[in-house]
């Protein structure tokens, strides 16, 4: 699968661990359920862990272990609940969140220019046709009334 | 008042393109009824009964003659010759196609007008005193604040997707005509023992189903923290307010639940982080202030003589005088009320020709602006008194006289049933009914001050519960029926309205009405209002008279 990072079309190397599957090699992200209950086994994992979080996780509580977390996807499961955006610029503007934040599930492409603004820097989507949607609406605005993130 | 410079332009004509794009994109397929939904309605787009219906932003109800004559020509051009005013300072076309929505907004977007966040799940247009830099009463002229949040609302990345629509209102004067204690979030401009302007900041207010009045959580807002603390409280607000029942989702709801005590400490805790980065420059205050500088007024206005003479000798002019003109911080000029309210006319309709003219009027004698009133009126704010008698008579040809401005013919209303998908019960035709039941003016004058509200269904469109007399469409196994209610204010002593007995019939309510203020009439004490009289009476003798048959 082919995602948008960075303003570029990359591959994909991540893989999300539900949380009744066992932990697998490589990158994977798990919930935050799974984070706090496996904490020691996935900071001890070989590949890199990120978290996906859905929109009414609580970034306060995972804070502290920002620094072993190197990916965060926001999971929308319906594009109308903006605590994501709230979750993302907490990440960014609140604990310094340095690594990659990723949208993922429900969202639309037309959110995308708001979701950039707030810290966002990745996006996933299951239609590959978004992708060059997507790119095209990061550019929505060239001017902004209020500070954020960017 | 405010210019666009070349940003907001520029933010304005992108939005245009994103929302041309998003209905192609609709039409195409490509997005679904219920994403494009959340789209069109942050440009202000509803679907109704007949049609799309379009809401323009009349930021804090402020409007130059030639965005005046823009609406015009889209009433002429898109719609069906009119438009309609709201209660939120905004501008309402019932009839646009919506694939030519896009098309209409460019042409907003020529006149610096847009339809940016009007509906939807995100901060609303900000709305004001209507008096604002000409009130008697003003401690500080809001709308220099009124504009900086315009802005830091517009197009916020990160609460457009409220649980629900966010209003706020900013009052600077000592007699609040914004309802500002029905709003989400309610700015008072107050002085302190300094003499520096700061916000006494009320929160959780608000009508509809659950009308509830908006509680003090912070008295005294320095001036430089206004952003950072609407911040806070926003992001409080996005991350807690109920997002599994949109009945319960406004901010009201969370401040009831918490408590304003533990919602008070969760803001004030996420503002600790934001207060010191975030600071609104006296500079930028002051550039903004300087947009709304006052006009060039004439100081020898008040030394006109042709006034009082027409005054002393027309009657009917002295009666327009008295009810639709307001006080003027200078000398020698007057407000003047353009009564939306005609006998003929649904509440806060205006017709293309009329548009035109008013902005004639307002180019000739009012500096070439016109403002929105929360009562669905319009005003020419800065009129010389030399010039009253030849405005009145022009608007008189207009139909724009009727000289009722809070009056009992000069309702809220709202669509109701004629256009709202919403509604219960009509509105717009039991306002004309009523309106005919009083057709005598020296009738209307003598019951004096009294704010009739009505509403089509719950939603509360127009503020039914905050009416002197409030009106409520409800639906009864197919039936229009009334709920009324007495003593709703939404001034400095806010009420919400407390229910008389069991709703009427259709056929039933203007006689219920009329009942009401002849009880008014027969009981009132010497120079005492409705809202008053209601007060000190309670409700009992008006619900006697009303249920007397039954």
């Amino acid at each position: 699968m082919q995602i948008i990072k960075d303003t570029t079309i990359v591959n994909n190397s991540w893989k999300f661990i539900a949380d009744d599957e066992d932990l697998s090699a490589g990158d994977i992200t798990v919930s935050l359920a799974r984070w706090q209950q496996d904490r020691e086994a996935l900071i001890a994992h070989s590949g890199n862990v990120g978290l996906r979080l859905k929109s009414n996780d609580n970034v306060a509580d995972f804070a502290d272990d920002l620094a072993h977390i190197k990916l965060i996807e926001l999971n929308f499961a319906d594009f109308a609940d903006g605590r994501s955006f709230s979750q993302a610029w907490l990440l960014r503007g609140r604990f310094n969140y340095q690594d990659e934040i990723r949208a993922v599930g429900h969202y639309l492409p037309e959110q995308v220019f708001y979701l950039s603004r707030v810290g966002v820097n990745a996006y996933a989507t299951d239609k590959p046709t978004d992708l060059a949607l997507i790119m095209n609406n990061l550019n929505d605005f060239t001017v902004k009334y209020q500070a954020s993130i960017n | 008042m405010y210019q666009y410079t070349e940003n907001d332009q520029t933010l304005i004509d992108e939005r245009v393109a994103q929302f041309k794009r998003q209905t192609e994109n609709y039409f195409k397929g490509e997005l679904t009824e219920d994403e494009y939904r959340a789209l069109r309605l942050r440009n202000g787009v509803y679907i109704q009964t007949h049609a799309p219906l379009l809401r323009v932003a009349g930021p804090y109800g402020l409007l130059n003659s030639k965005q005046v004559r823009k609406l015009a020509h889209i009433a002429r051009t898109y719609d069906k010759n009119y438009c309609h005013f709201t209660t939120r300072q905004n501008i309402q076309f019932n009839w646009p196609k919506l694939e030519l929505v896009p098309e209409i907004l460019a042409e907003l977007a020529t006149v610096q007008m847009h339809a940016i966040q009007t509906s939807g799940n995100c901060m609303r247009n900000t709305t004001s005193d209507h008096l604002a830099g000409v009130a008697v009463d003003e401690i500080a002229d809001p709308r220099p604040y009124c504009e900086i949040i315009r802005q830091w609302t517009t197009l916020h990345p990160e609460f457009d997707y409220l649980p629900r629509k966010f209003k706020i209102a900013v009052s600077g004067a000592l007699n609040d005509r914004a309802a500002t204690q029905f709003h989400d979030i309610g700015l008072h401009l107050v002085k302190n023992a300094e003499g520096e302007v700061g916000f006494k900041v009320f929160v959780g207010g608000g009508l509809g189903r659950t009308p509830i009045i908006g509680l003090v959580i912070k008295p005294f807002l320095e001036q430089k923290h206004l952003l950072s603390y609407l911040e806070a409280i926003l992001r409080i607000y996005n991350l807690f307010g109920r997002r599994d029942n949109k009945y319960k989702a406004r901010i009201k709801i969370l401040v009831k639940e918490t408590g304003l005590d533990k919602f008070t400490k969760l803001v004030d805790a996420e503002w600790e982080y934001l207060r010191a980065d975030n600071e609104l420059s006296a500079e930028r205050v002051e550039a903004m202030q300087a947009h709304f500088a006052s006009p060039a007024y004439d100081v020898k206005a008040d030394s006109d003589t042709t006034f009082a003479e027409h005054k002393a000798n027309d009657k009917a002019f002295a009666t327009w005088l008295a009810h639709n003109t307001a006080e003027h911080k200078v000398p020698g000029y007057s407000a003047v009320f353009i009564s939306l309210k005609a006998p003929d006319m649904p509440p806060g309709d205006i017709t293309d020709v009329q548009l035109d003219a008013v902005a004639d009027l307002a180019d000739e004698y009012s500096f070439g602006e016109v403002r929105a009133t929360h009562r669905q009126n319009l005003i020419l704010a800065d009129v010389k008194q030399a010039d009253l008698y030849t405005v009145w008579q022009k608007l008189a040809a207009l139909q724009l006289a009727t000289p009722n401005i809070g009056t009992a013919t000069d309702m809220i209303c709202c669509p109701g049933l004629d256009f709202c998908s919403l509604a219960n019960a009509g509105s717009i035709g039991v306002a004309k009914e009523i309106n005919e039941a009083l057709d005598d003016l020296d009738y209307i004058h003598d019951i004096g001050d009294l704010k009739i509200n009505m509403s089509g269904c719950m939603n509360g469109c127009a503020h039914q519960s905050v009416g002197h007399i409030g009106i409520l469409g409800v639906d009864k196994k197919g039936a229009e029926w009334y709920q009324i209610t007495l003593g709703g204010s939404s001034e400095n002593n806010a009420a919400i309205g407390e229910r008389l007995g069991p709703a009427v019939a259709k056929h039933e309510i203007t006689e219920a009405i009329t009942t009401i203020l002849d009880v008014y009439i027969k009981n009132r004490l010497e120079d005492e209002t409705f809202l008053a009289a209601v007060n000190r009476l309670g409700i009992t003798p008006f619900k006697e008279r009303v249920y007397a048959n039954n």
